[in-house]
């Protein structure tokens, strides 16, 4: 009994110290959006705008109503997908600015095969076919369009950070080309660059109706517990943060550095796509031209803001869905436009990647943790 | 020597993050001495240095230079009242050449220095540092300081391209052209062959008769027992006492510089060498620039017995280990290990045919530094079952087996939780050391297992090697250190230029016969 | 540079203006389209060979610049914001408008540089990240002011985006220009010029003066540099200034040279490619500016096809789909850094902060 009590003094010891060490750990991200949330304040001041009146208007979009909330979880959806996915890529001493590019062509994909599956086989598919087969595609692809630069990395050398640029590029070329031409929604009335509706078969339902939040977005916290899992808990998670920390020892400990920098990259991209495939059959059910412009910034800033951890990266991306949601009525009510939202992340990310800077402002002293995320062009 | 003090350092201290580098140091050069710094590694000697060539500032203290008291700000101030210091690691560009090198930072020196007048617009240039270089000017220069005294270099030369003796000449040179009458030498002989240090200590008298004074940093007692004219030794920090060559022995030089008696043989048994371990046959390898760095290297090793691989670095040793480990593939020849050759020649094929490697360079290769003991512990076994089973980490096994070996390795730290940087140097290779020999075995490769380490883990080190090899497993042990490689090794091998050019046995082997093989020399 | 690479650089610069010979000849003579093509190729590597040269100064000290888009995309919107200002608000004329309209495109790299500088020098941080920093701000900044100021209702210019004052005119050099046909090469605008030249400047600064010396030993090796009494952080401050500037310079090429117009996101990922043509010409000027020929090329193809959109032969009519010809740059720039044509060598203390 009294060893009873010992061993659930010392769980209750654990659990303390893990609480007190998550809130060291968000205490710099934490300041860092405060100064951000400030120095934009600052901006909108300058530009000519009501700061207060701005940000009691971001508030009211992102939390003032019940649509509001189920607003900024939609939003939030595909920022924890692409959040996760770049944060794995650090972990695995990649850097993956291709977000954008894995995540519209995920979105393409699972939209073909929303639509034109069933006509191609001929027949119709249940949904507990169809859905899945949607999804698995957006991830499939996404899946290979970032193993493209991560095999090019792995066996001739060519730095994954211009290619990954380079694919974005290319991909808003392809999926420009294919929302244009092949891929175009042939009713008459269409002057957009989309895609047919996909079948109602291969739609998430919504949770509760009339809200538009879907199944998406409890399934984005199952995938982040995943990727905590796959990191810290499989000898692939081990394989990938070991190439990320030290690709050298990795080596020397017998591991297949280029064989895990392509899979690092591969998965990534899996995530990628599915942030596309989930806004395709959770959202729009279809895919259109620009939906997935800036993704990949905001996954840079989500991943960094989220400490490249998983849960932070959760954390994060709630909060940028908020702010992104939130900005359309700070618009109508303000006339302040949305972009000063992206000014904000940027400012965001300046303060989290320069933590001296917040260290210095509010006379930090907690000891400084560097991470070298990447290591130039040479290696 | 004279009595003129050119150089004092008074109660010097100085403090990083949880060691004090430098306690209370007094230190003095005269003109014209060799004073050699002793000590082991970590025991403040290059803070000191750096101290007096104005790269740190430390925190309490006052340093006089010819007489008078200065503050050195940068080596901007040291360089400017005649102190030049030759690095351990030499502060050279490789893709720079001779030339290049040695005007950097002082590109306008020989145009005051020749008396030529600087007009107006070459001053305005100068400023905004747009002067165009004057190659063929500061060439002439150096092609008389060489000749003047007897350092030979050619200015054209690209630095990268020479072999680290000439590379120190260059460093040398690079402190006269900026007119040092004060040099500081920081452990010049760690990368030479015997021959090499001779003919260093042949150019530190010549400048000891020109006037110049030298501070000689080293750990070698035979050294400085050849070359100083007085030994100042350092301990953990402090300056433990300054004696004369005269009046002291190498004994005990060795007690001030450890604080006890030193042991400065290993005790071991004959070897009982039993079958042959490892085979390598006409091995060829390429190294990073894919130049071939191994030209063709046969041996074998038995178990239960040390081979040695003496040589100056850079001859081959590190492409023929990272070969051996599977890190780089060679383009020609066989390695067999237990009479079966290796088909597949990947690390971890390697290393499950029962291989431990002790890598040369321990924070690069041997330790993932932010991992946590634990981790480290486990590297190269984290797949296999007891540690990872179908493919999920087992935290429990991992916590346990890392329990086991701090305790039995004695590795000095707060849990097998805190990350592996934080340890000492000792304690970090004593990491590498744990993880590797407590694997089933029967081939160890060490490279370098000592360097930068303090005696106390030199000896422990020593004496598990030892261990292994008295257990049955077959030793490569590749050191730079020909006293190592004279201490441990059953038999020993020279390399030169990528090549055996002999191999003796332990017992029989003279040291400098031993010297000559590496410095290419043949009889 | 070695001469093999200069001659694969020439021989693709060959193969794409042959395509468009091909195509075009039943409509043009062969000497006017690769006259055309010629000129339009000096003119839209502008961009990519200040951001290459941007990109040199930075890295040659040894810090990585991956912000050159973002300081491009900034330099562009300002300059533009401010030769609009100029010529509607204190009503400067066009060229006066255009010129200072430039220097503040100028100050714009230079400013967003300087907080590179910060970022990578003085705090350490992962330089690629304080790139991103960089670029995800710039987008944010200039989306925001641009809509801010020209679009909302009760701003500066009342919803009602004014006329800019057009673009910086064409510089014809004496003698060379006349010359019948060819003299088009030699008759271009002022920006297209002054990259040319800084091409030669930057060789000389880099490699004949202390200056470059200084700035190559810092990112080759910055101990060295400092053992000898150079302050590595004051020579990489001052590089990636003036890479700021150059990248300036570069962004104003866009607002106020090629059109006279901003678009969110212009600068289309030049920035980017500009770098793989640094580092394609192996961190040096003039090999730089070959690469960002080819990059030129390859655009000048692109928009040289659409006069003869009609006349494209059957077999190649891939080529007729505007898209699939856009990629050439993008697809071109991951060929390159394949090292398939040879591995480059970037200075040794690249992307690495200095810590003493």
């Amino acid at each position: 009994m009294q060893l009873d009590n010992e061993s659930r003094g010392m769980f209750w010891r654990s659990v303390l110290s893990a609480v007190r060490a998550a809130l060291r750990a968000m205490l710099i991200p934490l300041l860092a959006v405060f100064t951000a949330m400030l120095t934009g304040g600052v901006v909108i001041a300058l530009a000519g705008g009501n700061p207060i009146a701005a940000y009691v208007g971001l508030f009211q979009g992102a939390f003032g109503s019940a649509r509001a909330l189920s607003e900024t979880a939609v939003w939030s959806t595909p920022y924890i997908f692409a959040g996760l996915a770049v944060s794995l890529t650090f972990r695995g001493g990649l850097f993956n600015i291709g977000a954008e590019g894995q995540l519209a062509f995920g979105a393409v994909a699972a939209a073909w095969v929303g639509y034109a599956l069933p006509e191609v086989l001929g027949l119709s598919l249940p949904p507990i076919v169809h859905l899945p087969l949607a999804i698995g595609a957006g991830i499939v692809v996404g899946a290979i369009w970032a193993a493209i630069p991560g095999a090019l990395k792995a066996y001739t050398g060519g730095h994954e950070v211009i290619n990954t640029i380079m694919m974005n590029y290319i991909s808003l070329n392809l999926v420009s080309y294919l929302l244009n031409g092949p891929m175009k929604d042939p009713d008459p009335l269409n002057v957009i660059a989309r895609t047919p509706l996909i079948d109602e078969n291969a739609r998430i339902p919504p949770i509760v109706e009339p809200l538009r939040i879907h199944w998406g977005f409890p399934l984005a916290f199952l995938i982040a517990c995943l990727v905590w899992w796959l990191l810290w808990r499989t000898t692939l998670g081990f394989e990938i943060r070991t190439v990320g920390t030290n690709i050298e020892a990795a080596r020397y400990a017998g591991i297949r550095v280029k064989r895990i920098l392509v899979l690092t990259m591969a998965l990534s991209g899996a995530l990628a796509g599915l942030a596309g495939a989930i806004e395709v059959t959770g959202l729009n059910y279809r895919h259109e031209l620009g939906f997935s412009i800036g993704y990949g910034f905001d996954a840079i800033a989500i991943a960094l803001l989220g400490k490249t951890h998983p849960l932070g990266v959760v954390l994060a991306a709630l909060l940028f869905g908020a702010m992104r949601n939130g900005a359309t009525r700070m618009q109508f009510l303000t006339q302040i436009p949305v972009d000063i939202i992206s000014v904000i992340q940027g400012l965001i990310l300046l303060f989290v990647a320069a933590d001296r800077i917040v260290r210095y402002l509010y006379r930090i002293r907690v000891a400084e943790e560097r991470v070298v995320l990447t290591r130039g062009w040479g290696g | 020597m004279t009595d003129e003090i050119v150089l004092q350092a008074k109660g010097i201290t100085k403090r990083f993050p949880g060691v004090l580098a430098n306690d209370r140091v007094d230190f003095d050069l005269c003109k014209g001495e060799i004073h050699a710094l002793l000590g082991e590694n970590g025991a403040g000697k290059t803070t000191l240095m750096n101290i007096l060539y104005g790269l740190y500032r430390p925190d309490a203290g006052e340093i006089w230079v010819n007489g008078r008291q200065v503050t050195l700000h940068s080596p901007r101030d040291s360089i400017r009242l005649g102190i030049g210091m030759v690095h351990q690691h030499f502060m050279l560009v490789p893709v720079f050449t001779v030339t290049e090198n040695i005007m950097l930072g002082a590109e306008t020196l020989h145009r005051e220095m020749g008396g030529m007048p600087v007009t107006g617009w070459q001053r305005w240039w100068q400023t905004i540092q747009l002067d165009v270089l004057d190659r063929q000017g500061v060439a002439k220069k150096i092609a008389e300081l060489s000749h003047q005294y007897g350092l030979d270099v050619d200015p054209d030369a690209m630095v990268g391209d020479l072999p680290v003796g000439i590379q120190q000449r260059v460093e040398i040179v690079k402190a006269l052209y900026r007119q040092a009458n004060i040099l500081i030498l920081d452990e010049p002989t760690a990368v030479l062959t015997p021959q090499e240090a001779e003919e260093l200590f042949r150019i530190m008298n010549q400048l000891r008769e020109r006037g110049v004074s030298i501070i000689f940093i080293t750990h070698k007692l035979k050294e400085v027992m050849a070359v100083a004219d007085r030994i100042t030794v350092m301990r953990a920090g402090r300056v433990v006492g300054t004696v004369t060559p005269q009046a002291t022995d190498e004994a005990q030089l060795a007690s001030m510089m450890v604080g006890r008696n030193v042991i400065l043989t290993v005790e071991k048994k004959p070897t009982q060498a039993g079958e042959e371990v490892l085979r390598v046959e006409g091995l060829r390898i390429r190294d990073a620039r894919g130049l071939e760095a191994v030209r063709g290297v046969s041996f074998s090793i038995r178990a239960g017995e040390i081979l040695g691989i003496a040589g100056v670095q850079g001859n081959g040793q590190t492409e023929l280990v990272e070969a051996l480990t599977g890190l780089r593939l060679p383009h020609a020849g066989r390695i067999l290990i237990a009479g079966r050759e290796l088909e597949d020649l990947s690390p971890r094929a390697i290393l499950e045919a029962g291989t431990a490697h002790i890598p040369e360079d321990r924070q690069r290769h041997g330790l993932v530094l932010p991992y946590a003991v634990a981790d480290n512990l486990v590297l190269c076994t984290y797949y296999q079952p007891p540690f990872g089973v179908r493919s999920v980490l087992q935290p429990k096994a991992i916590d346990s087996y890392a329990g086991r070996l701090i305790q039995d390795f004695d590795i000095r730290t707060p849990s097998a939780y805190v990350a592996a940087s934080k340890l000492s140097g000792g304690n970090q290779q004593k990491v590498v050391v744990a993880r590797e020999l407590s694997r089933p075995i029967r081939l160890l490769i060490a490279n370098q297992p000592t360097r930068g380490l303090d005696v106390g883990s030199i000896e422990y080190i020593h004496r598990e090697i030892v261990a292994m090899r008295d257990q049955g497993i077959a030793v490569l042990l590749v050191s730079a250190e020909l006293d190592e490689i004279m201490a441990l090794a059953d038999r020993i091998a020279v390399m030169y230029r990528g090549q055996i050019v002999a191999e003796v046995d332990a017992q029989s082997a003279r040291r400098e016969q031993i010297g000559l093989w590496m410095a290419g020399v043949h009889d | 540079m070695d001469w093999r690479r200069f001659g694969f650089i020439a021989l693709i610069i060959a193969i794409l203006f042959s395509v468009m010979v091909l195509i075009g000849r039943v409509q043009t003579s062969p000497i006017v389209i690769v006259t055309s093509m010629m000129a339009t190729t000096i003119a839209v590597a502008t961009p990519l060979t200040l951001g290459a040269l941007s990109g040199i100064f930075c890295e040659r000290a040894g810090v990585v610049n991956i912000g050159i888009e973002g300081m491009m995309l900034a330099a562009a919107f300002f300059g533009w914001l401010a030769s609009i200002y100029l010529n509607h608000v204190y009503k400067f004329a066009p060229l006066p408008s255009l010129i200072g309209g430039v220097v503040a495109a100028v100050l714009t790299g230079g400013l967003f540089a300087l907080l590179h500088a910060l970022l990578s020098v003085t705090f350490k941080v992962d330089q690629i990240i304080g790139g991103t920093v960089i670029n995800i701000l710039a987008v944010g900044i200039t989306g925001f002011l641009n809509r801010q100021l020209f679009f909302e209702e009760g701003s500066i210019f009342g919803g009602d985006v004014p006329h800019a004052p057009g673009t910086l005119p064409r510089i014809a050099i004496p003698i060379l220009a006349d010359f019948p046909v060819v003299g088009r090469i030699f008759d271009q605008q002022p920006i297209t010029f002054a990259a040319i030249l800084l091409v030669m400047v930057t060789h000389f600064v880099l490699f004949y003066t202390r200056w470059g010396l200084r700035t190559r030993a810092v990112g080759e090796h910055p101990r060295a540099a400092d053992t000898v009494g150079i302050s590595v952080e004051r020579v990489r401050y001052m590089n990636v200034v003036i890479g700021g500037l150059m990248a300036g310079l570069g962004g104003a090429y866009f607002t106020l040279e090629s059109v006279s117009s901003f678009e969110p996101l212009m600068t289309n990922g030049r920035g980017f490619i500009s770098l793989a043509a640094m580092i394609f010409g192996n961190w040096t000027p003039f090999g730089a500016w070959a690469a960002a020929l080819i990059f030129g090329a390859a655009q000048a193809l692109q928009i040289n096809m659409q006069f003869f959109r009609e006349v494209i032969p059957p077999q190649l009519a891939i080529l007729q789909i505007s898209y699939v010809v856009g990629l050439a740059p993008y697809i071109l720039t991951m060929i390159i850094l394949t090292g398939i044509v040879g591995k480059t060598v970037p200075p040794a203390a690249d992307g690495q902060p200095y810590e003493k």
